[in-house]
């Protein structure tokens, strides 16, 4: 197992070393000149030529791309060009934000996705099956960034309960426990929670029909067990999947916040992202999802690692 | 299942092949036929949006902003600008789907070639190209979206290349992993053993049994495609005013939620309309073709 494990470890360091290729091309793809956003437009030549030589832009790509991996191995993401702060600085406030979102979120969804799935599986093709599956196709086809403005327009606009956008009372971004805070969590985390539901669900399904049509729980039938011990074989045998399926979830939703972010101004990564694209801040735009890539690379290998640890059958194939 | 009668005589003149099991199987399927329906209604409209719309989708009016559903003449209300909603959301369907299915299309053709290549060849070709998709499979598909987009700026052609990009990576996966698997099949195995050339095998042995999972992939992806294309312009990303695009016009009357709660939702009504059709024809698809992928 060990050997397995250190496998997967080594085989992501070639695939982060290509996230960071990719990211650091995202700059060269962008039109225009990379200075234009630093240089008055009507710089003098050789202000422009002094200026490209400061920032190395006159040395070969991948000369260029050599320097950008040093410094970011050193934990120098850049300076955002709208703020003038470091954009590792602003991304670690952000960070927390978008983490606290998605972790609720893929909990809630996980809850009820294994519930609707569990329910669905176990009363194979019967109605609540199908009323349980169409839960989930609905929740794998709603556009979430629309679900948002739904429940705002229900929660915020009609009924006045919850607030319909940022992270805390008066703007204000400094997350505390109470309820003002809270309440402020609810109407996103639910909102995002739809999409890990609706896979779960699915996932969780299948898992359950496919292992309740297996031998052996004829067998534990037979044998005499009680439905309650065969739920627990079932669980046992689905739970790794599963499990996987849900960090998979968390890792999709914390790159994929910006729809969320966006329609809840919630202060987040994604929310950043957003600026970070309307300003044109190409170094935030950058380090951000440089950043995110890498999480979600990471992550991939923890559910891989975890997943083989629990389910001895990984290893085998 | 059929009568006794029918399948000897079947069986003596001509087996019906496997698409006509497929279409048999996939026309008892109600559901299914429903989402089929609706999804051709929805082309359909598209086609026709110049002739269906009821007044011009471009026309403001500063007099009648923001009127609500049911308005005398304006059955769907108007937007922040004026514009009649119903031709707008009629109109929308044009650049919705085209923004949409368009990726999928062609990342359909693209990954397919991609994977067919790496499976088939396998080896160092086969390491090179499927760890290259790897690093495109390592960023969620919402970020590398946004990141590609956002870095190349706002426009149609823009978005369209962005999500060809998204959906390239797991239409090779997939692409690849079937045609390694019927590449070990005997037959194939015979085929070269006599000599045809890899091409040959390809076209006639091995496009034919990797195409169907492919397609049915990818048809799954078309709605996937459709909520992310629609989120581009709805970032302000992709289809720029003042054309008709569901995910804009709901970025547009953002805005209006307290003024007009219900209009300003009608765009993303009609994305999860399109979006759960897409999905439910696929999920008929694939049973109709028995696929477990």
């Amino acid at each position: 197992m060990l050997i397995y494990i250190l496998r997967r470890v080594i085989y992501a360091i070639p695939v982060a070393f290509g996230v960071s290729v990719v990211c650091f091309m995202l700059v060269y793809i962008s039109p225009g000149d990379p200075l234009t956003s630093i240089l008055p437009p009507d710089a003098s030549a050789q202000l422009q030529a002094e200026m490209r030589r400061i920032y190395g832009f006159d040395r070969p790509l991948p000369v260029q791309y050599g320097l950008w991996l040093m410094k970011i191995l050193q934990g120098d993401l850049g300076t955002s060009i709208a703020t003038g702060r470091p954009v590792a600085q602003e991304l670690g406030k952000a960070l927390g934000n978008t983490l606290m979102l998605a972790v609720l979120a893929t909990l809630i969804g996980f809850i009820l996705g294994s519930l609707f799935g569990f329910v669905a599986g176990y009363f194979h093709n019967s109605w609540i099956d199908k009323l349980a599956s169409f839960i989930s196709i609905i929740g794998v086809s709603v556009p979430h960034y629309w679900l948002g403005m739904v429940l705002v327009i229900i929660f915020s606009v009609q009924l006045n309960w919850l607030p319909a956008t940022g992270a805390g009372p008066g703007g204000s971004d400094a997350w505390k426990w109470n309820w003002e805070h809270v309440k402020h969590l609810i109407l996103p985390a639910v909102t995002m929670s739809v999409i890990p539901m609706g896979i779960v669900a699915r996932t969780v399904r299948a898992l359950v029909a496919d292992i309740l049509s297996q031998e052996f729980i004829t067998g534990l039938a037979a044998k005499g067990l009680l439905d309650r011990g065969i739920f627990g074989h079932v669980v046992k045998n689905a739970a790794p999947t599963a499990l996987a399926v849900m960090g998979l979830q968390l890792g999709y939703l914390l790159g994929g916040s910006i729809l969320i972010e966006t329609v809840f101004s919630w202060p987040g990564t994604g929310f950043l992202l957003g600026q970070a694209i309307f300003q044109r801040d190409l170094p935030l735009l950058q380090g951000t999802i440089l950043v995110l890539a890498l999480f979600f690379v990471t992550l991939n290998l923890i559910v891989d690692v975890i997943q083989t640890m629990l389910d001895p059958r990984v290893q085998r194939s | 299942m059929s009568a006794p009668a029918t399948a000897v005589s079947g069986a003596i003149e001509k087996s019906p092949g496997y698409w006509a099991g497929v279409g048999r199987r996939f026309r008892r399927d109600p559901v299914a036929m429903l989402a089929l329906c609706l999804v051709l209604g929805l082309i359909l409209m598209a086609l026709l949006a110049p002739w269906v719309a009821p007044a011009d989708p471009y026309r403001a009016s500063m007099l009648r902003r923001l009127r609500p559903i049911g308005t005398p003449g304006f059955l769907l209300g108007t937007d922040e600008l004026g514009r009649d909603m119903l031709s707008r959301l009629i109109h929308g369907a044009r650049l919705s789907l085209l923004m949409g299915v368009t990726p999928v299309f062609i990342a359909f053709f693209v990954g397919s070639a991609i994977g067919i290549t790496a499976g088939y060849i396998g080896g160092t070709v086969n390491t090179v190209l499927m760890r290259t998709i790897d690093v495109f499979f390592a960023f969620p598909s919402v970020l590398l979206a946004i990141a590609l987009s956002g870095a190349l700026g706002a426009g149609i052609f823009n978005g369209l290349l962005s999500l060809t990009v998204v959906f390239i990576p797991p239409i090779a996966r997939i692409a690849e992993s079937v045609t390694t698997a019927v590449r070990k099949i005997e037959y194939v195995e015979a085929a070269r053993a006599s000599g045809a050339s890899a091409f040959t095998i390809v076209r006639v042995h091995v496009l034919g049994n990797v195409i169907g999972p492919i397609f049915v992939y990818a048809t799954g992806l078309i709605s996937v495609s459709l909520i992310l294309a629609s989120g581009l312009s709805f970032l302000g990303l992709g289809v720029k005013p003042p054309e008709p695009e569901w995910g804009l016009m709901l970025n547009t009357l953002r805005n209006a939620i307290y003024v007009q709660p219900w209009v300003a939702a009608l765009p993303g009504l009609m994305i999860f309309i399109t979006s759960v059709s897409f999905n439910l024809l696929s999920d008929g698809l694939r049973s109709a073709m028995d696929l477990k992928a």
